[in-house]
């Protein structure tokens, strides 16, 4: 294995690696502690991380790349080649699922494919009719009779997978949770199960059972049959979609990634310097923010293409191209999203500079960054929390609607704009080819859904103001 | 007041130069005009005169912000900056890379844009005003805590699903209205129905939950506390009193999108054929007409901040307590 490192893997990877140190150090402090306690106790709150969680964890399996190893030829002594396409360790997961191309579109549960073609039989006569697939339901030798007991049976043991998995996950919970608070494993699990924790773990563990059956069932029937169908070049919808969350997710945490130093740099400036350097970036950012956004992408997006055409020879791998436009995409979204929380965060500077401790410091003669780092940032990270959360889910919903109108990823680049894309055409087929847009919709639900719920019970938590009137 | 006014106009100016200048970097500093004869062209093994030839048909060819070789006003006026960049301060926007009279397209495509952005805002309006109002009344019940999470969840959905859903069930199941296309004149409410509908029904979660905030934080005021010490009736309070002072965050948050209406929806128009300035817009993406995108981006911002100016104003002429000054 030859590993490789996309831009935009580095990112999330030191993203994921600012949360890891945030909760290391946030875990040593009380007062930091205190709304993440209060997050905790919310049940919808809580059911929503089960499924970001979730998400995240494909994300990152789908994060770590590499270059496959070729089947060497036959001599052992010849030097080890790598292939050019670029895999993830999630490929390797889900394998069968990427390798399983049909000739073009077929059904969810399928063993037929979708149109009418002629087939030549033994006796070179030909007629019309519906080919076998080759990989869907392959293992059914009359799919007419057997299919739905086959169907019937991989469910039911992917169901009884799921269970037992979901079991042993639950005890492992509860096992840890009561030799931590040195509580009988019998009585925390009564308590845990009715309801009567200040963490709602009994709607945790029962998002939990959702989440085990469900992967389940997929883990057991998707080797056999195309869940969700196959689209026109006979890729395997289910996988389109498991790989679009990458995209997704990224698009939502990177762009808020890029345009935070900005953020912060200008806000915290404008609000604690006041005079020209306010007036300058209040221009700034009034400027760039008074240019629509999509109109400021579409744009940039044009140029990128020019770019590119430029520098052709730069860019030969396709994921190295695609990952550029998708690196591009969240600088020029962060753009156009960055005005709003350096507004705030300026506003909120301003307010901040007037209390006395600060003034005391200023004072003392505690240089002016100090100050920043030691009294001011602390003090406003809320704000940044709360306007990260807020808009992810606005970002995942504007990457479909951007990747839509040309604007957006690479189209070689699964995502879930690119998905509805392609679909919408077939809904003037007949009968309808739907499954591409249902796989789209319930994972873009799912996830947009888990993070709206996820971003109030954070903003109800954080926010000083709601937090005052609550208590 | 006349005063005043003049004062929020003359803060645009530089906003608006700043635009223009953003847009100049990003169109003929960071590719130069060679680059972009190229993108168009197409072939890696074009001649330099048909690249000559291609930015001279479209005034490409002047240098970019000093002419040496002229005399005068001529050595600022003979550039890329001035003719492409300063003349849309007079909404001159020239022509297109392919030609066409931009500012004679835009003055006709505006009017499909507006056939659909104006009843969606107005009818939508409506609609989630009084969906909020409803809640409102039904404050701290379980149809206030489910109100809530329908709102959440419909606004989990992108708009394109309900699009799509709408035109597959409107259009195509119960074929009421037709799926795409546009007409003129008094014939183009047939088309505009549907993406009107939509447009309101994708819209109702989240201005619903926005404005239940809005009513819920004036509830709480004291002067509400009064007018039920009074003994008014709960009716008289919400609409009375609450609404006419929630009107004024409300009114002032539309005034700011009313000259963006304009510009129409990108996503809408492109999924319902509709020949309004988005389409218009995504066309000259996929042309990768840089006169277009770049006029587009300049009307774009001047809209937005004539909605600014416009809020500023609305702010002073619905709420007395606040002064000028």
């Amino acid at each position: 294995m030859n590993i490789v490192i996309l831009k935009t893997d580095a990112l999330f990877f030191i993203l994921i690696m600012v949360v890891f140190f945030y909760v290391l150090y946030a875990s040593k402090r009380e007062h930091l502690l205190i709304p993440w306690r209060q997050v905790s106790r919310q049940p919808m709150g809580m059911s929503a991380v089960v499924v970001l969680s979730l998400y995240v964890t494909v994300a990152v399996f789908d994060s770590l790349h590499f270059h496959p190893r070729l089947p060497s030829a036959t001599d052992s002594g010849s030097p080890i080649q790598y292939s050019s396409e670029v895999m993830s360790v999630f490929d390797l997961l889900v394998g069968p699922m990427k390798r399983r191309v049909e000739k073009t579109y077929s059904a969810p549960f399928a063993a037929h494919a979708f149109a009418k073609e002629t087939i030549t039989l033994a006796d070179g006569s030909t007629r019309r009719g519906y080919l076998r697939l080759t990989h869907g339901a392959a293992h059914l030798r009359d799919p007419a009779n057997e299919r739905a007991a086959d169907l019937l049976g991989k469910s039911a043991k992917g169901f009884l997978f799921g269970l037992l998995a979901w079991l042993c996950i639950v005890t492992g919970i509860v096992t840890w949770c009561a030799r931590r608070l040195g509580v009988p494993f019998r009585n925390l699990s009564a308590s845990m199960f009715a309801g009567e924790t200040a963490t709602p773990w009994r709607t945790i563990f029962g998002t939990l059972a959702v989440c085990a059956v469900v992967i389940g069932f997929c883990v057991s029937v998707a080797p056999y049959y195309h869940i969700l169908g196959t689209d026109k070049v006979g890729n395997d919808v289910l996988y389109q979609a498991l790989k679009s969350i990458r995209t997704g997710l990224l698009i939502g945490t990177l762009t808020t990634l890029v345009m935070l130093p900005f953020a912060l740099l200008l806000g915290i400036a404008a609000g604690y310097f006041r005079g020209w350097i306010d007036d300058a970036i209040q221009y700034l950012y009034t400027t760039l923010s008074s240019i629509p956004g999509v109109l400021l992408i579409a744009a940039a997006a044009l140029m990128l293409e020019v770019h590119m055409s430029k520098h052709a020879a730069d860019y030969t791998s396709l994921a190295a191209r695609a990952d550029l436009r998708l690196l591009a995409l969240c600088t020029i979204l962060g753009v156009t999203t960055w005005t709003s929380l350096c507004r705030y965060l300026r506003g909120e500077a301003l307010k901040l500079r007037e209390i006395d401790y600060i003034g005391a410091a200023r004072a003392f003669g505690v240089p002016h960054l100090s100050i920043i780092t030691r009294h001011i940032m602390p003090n406003i990270m809320h704000i940044v929390m709360i306007s990260m959360v807020l808009d992810f889910s606005g970002l995942v919903l504007a990457e479909a609607a951007l990747t839509y109108i040309d604007i957006g990823v690479d189209p070689s680049m699964e995502s879930w704009g690119g998905m509805i894309n392609s679909a919408r055409l077939e809904l003037a087929r007949e009968p309808v080819v739907w499954w591409s847009l249902l796989a789209a919709f319930v994972f873009m639900f799912a996830l947009v859904l888990a993070a709206n719920i996820f971003a109030d019970a954070v903003r109800d938590a954080f926010d000083p103001r709601l937090r005052e009137s609550n208590g | 007041m006349i005063a005043y006014v003049i004062r929020r106009i003359a803060y645009a100016v530089p906003i608006l130069l700043g635009v223009n200048v953003i847009t100049f970097v990003l169109f003929f500093v960071v590719n130069s005009p060679d680059d972009m004869a190229r993108l168009h062209l197409g072939d890696k093994h074009i001649t330099t005169e048909a690249i000559e030839k291609w930015k001279e048909e479209r005034g490409y060819h002047k240098p970019l912000l000093w002419d040496t070789k002229k005399v005068g006003v001529d050595r600022v006026t003979n550039t890329i900056f001035y003719i492409n960049t300063v003349k849309l301060f007079l909404f001159d926007f020239g022509s297109s890379d392919s030609g066409r009279d931009i500012g004679h397209d835009i003055s006709q495509r505006m009017w499909p844009s507006l056939a659909i952005t104006v009843p969606i805002l107005v009818i939508g309006l409506l609609v989630t005003i009084s969906f909020a109002l409803i809640i409102a009344f039904f404050r701290a019940t379980y149809v206030d805590t489910w109100s809530v999470v329908m709102c959440v969840a419909m606004m989990s959905i992108s708009g394109m699903f309900y699009i799509i859903g709408g035109q597959f069930l409107i259009g195509k199941m119960l074929r009421i209205v037709p799926i795409s296309g546009f007409d003129t004149g008094i014939f183009a409410v047939k088309f505009a129905i549907l993406p009107v509908l939509v447009g309101i029904i994708g819209g109702i979660g989240h201005g619903t939950r926005w404005y239940r905030t809005i009513f819920l934080e004036e509830i709480n005021r004291d002067y509400i506390r009064t007018a039920r010490a009074k003994g008014l009736s709960e009716s008289t309070v919400l609409y009375g009193h609450v609404l006419r002072n929630a009107l004024i965050p409300i009114l002032t948050g539309v005034v700011v999108i009313l000259p963006s209406l304009f510009l129409g929806s990108l996503i809408t128009e492109a999924f319902f054929g509709i020949p309004g300035l988005g389409s218009y817009t995504i066309e000259a993406i996929q042309r990768q007409d840089f006169a277009i995108v770049r006029s587009m981006v300049f009307l774009g911002s001047v809209l937005y901040i004539v909605g600014l100016v416009l809020t500023d104003i609305s702010y002073v002429v619905v709420d007395p307590r606040v002064r000028l000054n």
